[in-house]
């Protein structure tokens, strides 16, 4: 089966002021259908920039990228942001949730851009809510809600179109460690029902909880390797 | 997106932001209030007017001595001019000279007060006819009889008063019969008018009438008349007839160029025409003070829809990462800045609405104006569109850079 995310020497220089900033300098690699990868590395690594290439919401300057076999230079804006809303799940380290609207709209927000019907876009948003046990929560607004209940939403909002691709960027990044167990557990029980999964993060604990750890450094890959006994449950570290 | 949660989003923007958004939309409130006020009296003045020619009919000619006046300086000019006499007027009558000539009555204006056992009140005299403006006005008295023809044949000493002169001179005792002082001379109370307040231009109420030709050789001591009125046939011939009128005159007072006119023609249609000029003149130019203010409003709204924009920029890359195309988020801010523009012309529209009916209510009390509340559909439909397409000229630019922003741009942006 061809993988779900090819990437083949993909090359990003950023111009700024003449000057010019390599943030990757070929990167090359395959994420199968329903895998779950770690892509670490220190801030400046340039991993930011590859999730964003991988999210459809930057062009490579150089190389080959496919998702699903669908190169971004295929489409035009309006379609693209149909890809990015039927494809693609994103899940932010600021949550990037918005504070004045309430966590069910918070959720439907995705299903309002594929223009579903509301009274469908509420059902599938409490069942997205439920998966992360949020169902109390629905008429809150963000900011009555803790950080991890914050990122809990997030995730809702990112499965609620059925993406083929989870993108999370540092999720547990803002988090005390009680809380980022938990998103870290929803990832490992998503995994588990079959999503793929892109996280990025920085912290090699985390990364651990991935079936692949591939490490970037300076704008390079430096290691790809399968990390054999993924943690399935969070350790309890006090 | 579909157009209801759009429309959803950009309402729940503008509430978040409540203080803001009623201060942004003032401008417009203003304007939209102000051009309701300037449709709707203009059209209460308007209706006010064509009352007044089908109250005093379109068949009316006024002649009046001397130049026009031009300006405010000219009219001493008319009032002691000694241009139209007794022979003019029978010259008018042939016909001729005048087919289409009914009827013609001159007058005079006499000035001074009238007085009654020590009470003294200083009314609107007039010598003229008083049984022909009664029915060309559509008055009749409340008590006694008009003075008749043979009156002003004989000179007679006789008056109609108006209800106010009246209840001056005589507070509730019994007028009619009484004699009352106009210049040390006695004249005869035989008829009162009924109280009608403001018709055509003057004042029913203060009104004292006796015959021409009494105030021209009792009081005035002239035989030239201030202003002549003549009847046309119909209203249709009211054109023919000022240029027989012109001819006759000319031929009178020996005069062959027009320019060298002592006398002037005036007709209810030229004077209605002349006063509807002047409204749509004072219209226009409150319309482009209103359009002034409208623009400065529009501006504030295009202000303040560029700092939600940018204090927003990470929305807007959030919502672009979850799916929506630069088209949606164009929608959503035009939306926002259209509807906040829309609820001001709204606001505005009641408010203007209000202030046109106090209006109507202070010149009904306390002018006695037959005036007509009026809020043309016209101009709720003008309202609201200006105030939409306001929000949508200066709400477009805003919106523009808003949906150009590059979602990691916004992203990052904190």
């Amino acid at each position: 089966m061809r993988p779900i995310i090819e990437v083949k020497n993909v090359k990003k220089t950023y111009f700024n002021d003449e000057v010019e900033t390599h943030a990757l300098r070929g990167v090359s690699f395959d994420v199968k259908q329903g895998e779950f990868v770690a892509i670490m590395g220190p801030s400046g690594s340039g991993k930011s920039t590859l999730l964003h290439i991988l999210g459809f919401l930057d062009h490579p300057t150089k190389g080959k990228y496919r998702l699903d076999g669908k190169s971004i230079d295929q489409f035009d804006e309006p379609e693209l942001a149909w890809v990015r809303n039927q494809k693609i799940g994103f899940v932010f380290q600021m949550f990037n949730l918005l504070n004045r609207t309430t966590v069910i709209d918070n959720v439907k927000l995705p299903l309002a851009y594929a223009g579903i019907k509301n009274g469908e876009q509420d059902e599938l948003a409490k069942i997205a809510l439920e998966k992360v046990g949020l169902s109390h929560r629905l008429d809150h607004t963000p900011s009555q809600l803790s950080g991890g209940e914050q990122q809990r939403v997030a995730i809702a909002r990112a499965l609620i179109n059925e993406p083929s691709v989870i993108f999370a960027d540092e999720p547990t990044g803002n988090l005390d460690t009680k809380s980022g167990n938990q998103i870290m557990d929803i990832f490992s029980r998503l995994h588990d029902e079959g999503h793929t999964i892109v996280l990025i993060t920085h912290e090699p604990y985390i990364a651990r909880f991935a079936q692949r750890i591939i490490n970037i450094k300076d704008g390079l890959i430096a290691s790809n390797k399968t990390n054999h006994k993924p943690i399935k449950k969070p350790i309890s570290r006090r | 997106m579909r157009f209801r949660d759009t429309l959803k989003t950009s309402l729940t923007g503008l509430k978040t932001n409540k203080m803001q958004s009623a201060l942004t939309i003032l401008g417009i409130v203003i304007s939209i209030a102000a051009i309701i006020m300037i449709m709707s009296i203009g059209a209460g003045a308007q209706d006010l007017i064509l009352q007044e020619i089908s109250g005093f009919g379109s068949d009316i000619i006024v002649i009046r001595p001397g130049k026009e006046p031009k300006g405010p300086s000219d009219i001493g000019d008319t009032l002691f001019s000694d241009s139209l006499t007794k022979k003019d007027i029978e010259a008018l009558k042939k016909k001729s000279n005048v087919p289409e000539l009914e009827h013609i009555v001159p007058g005079v204006l006499v000035p001074g007060s009238v007085s009654y056992e020590g009470e003294t009140y200083r009314p609107t005299i007039f010598g003229y006819d008083a049984e022909f403006i009664g029915s060309a006005l559509n008055i009749y008295p409340e008590e006694g009889q008009y003075f008749t023809e043979q009156d002003i044949e004989m000179n007679a000493k006789v008056v109609v008063i108006g209800s106010k002169v009246k209840e001056e001179l005589f507070g509730s005792a019994e007028a009619l019969g009484e004699y009352i002082k106009i210049k040390g001379k006695n004249f005869k109370v035989v008829a009162i008018l009924p109280q009608k307040g403001q018709v055509s231009f003057f004042n029913v109420d203060e009104v004292v009438l006796l015959p021409y030709t009494t105030a021209q050789s009792q009081l005035l001591g002239i035989d030239y008349f201030q202003e002549v009125l003549v009847i046309a046939t119909s209203p249709e011939a009211v054109e023919k007839t000022v240029r027989d009128i012109e001819l006759t005159l000319r031929e009178m007072h020996n005069i062959t160029d027009p320019e060298d006119d002592d006398f002037y023609v005036l007709t209810m249609e030229g004077t209605v025409q002349q006063i509807k000029n002047i409204l749509q003149s004072l219209t226009i130019l409150l319309s482009s003070v209103v359009a002034i203010v409208l623009v400065v409003g529009g501006i504030g709204v295009m202000n303040i829809m560029l700092v939600s924009v940018t204090e927003r920029t990470h929305e807007i890359g959030l919502r672009k990462a979850v799916g929506a195309t630069n088209q949606d988020i164009l929608l959503q801010f035009l939306l926002e800045s259209v509807s906040l523009t829309v609820i001001g012309g709204a606001v505005g529209i009641i408010i203007g609405g209000s202030l046109s009916m106090i209006v109507t209510i202070v010149l009904q009390k306390f002018f006695a104006l037959n005036w007509i509340f009026t809020i043309p559909l016209i101009s709720i439909i003008l309202g609201l569109s200006v105030a939409a397409a306001v929000g949508v000229v200066f709400g477009l630019y805003p919106a523009r850079k808003a949906s150009q922003k590059s979602p990691i741009e916004a992203l990052r942006f904190e």
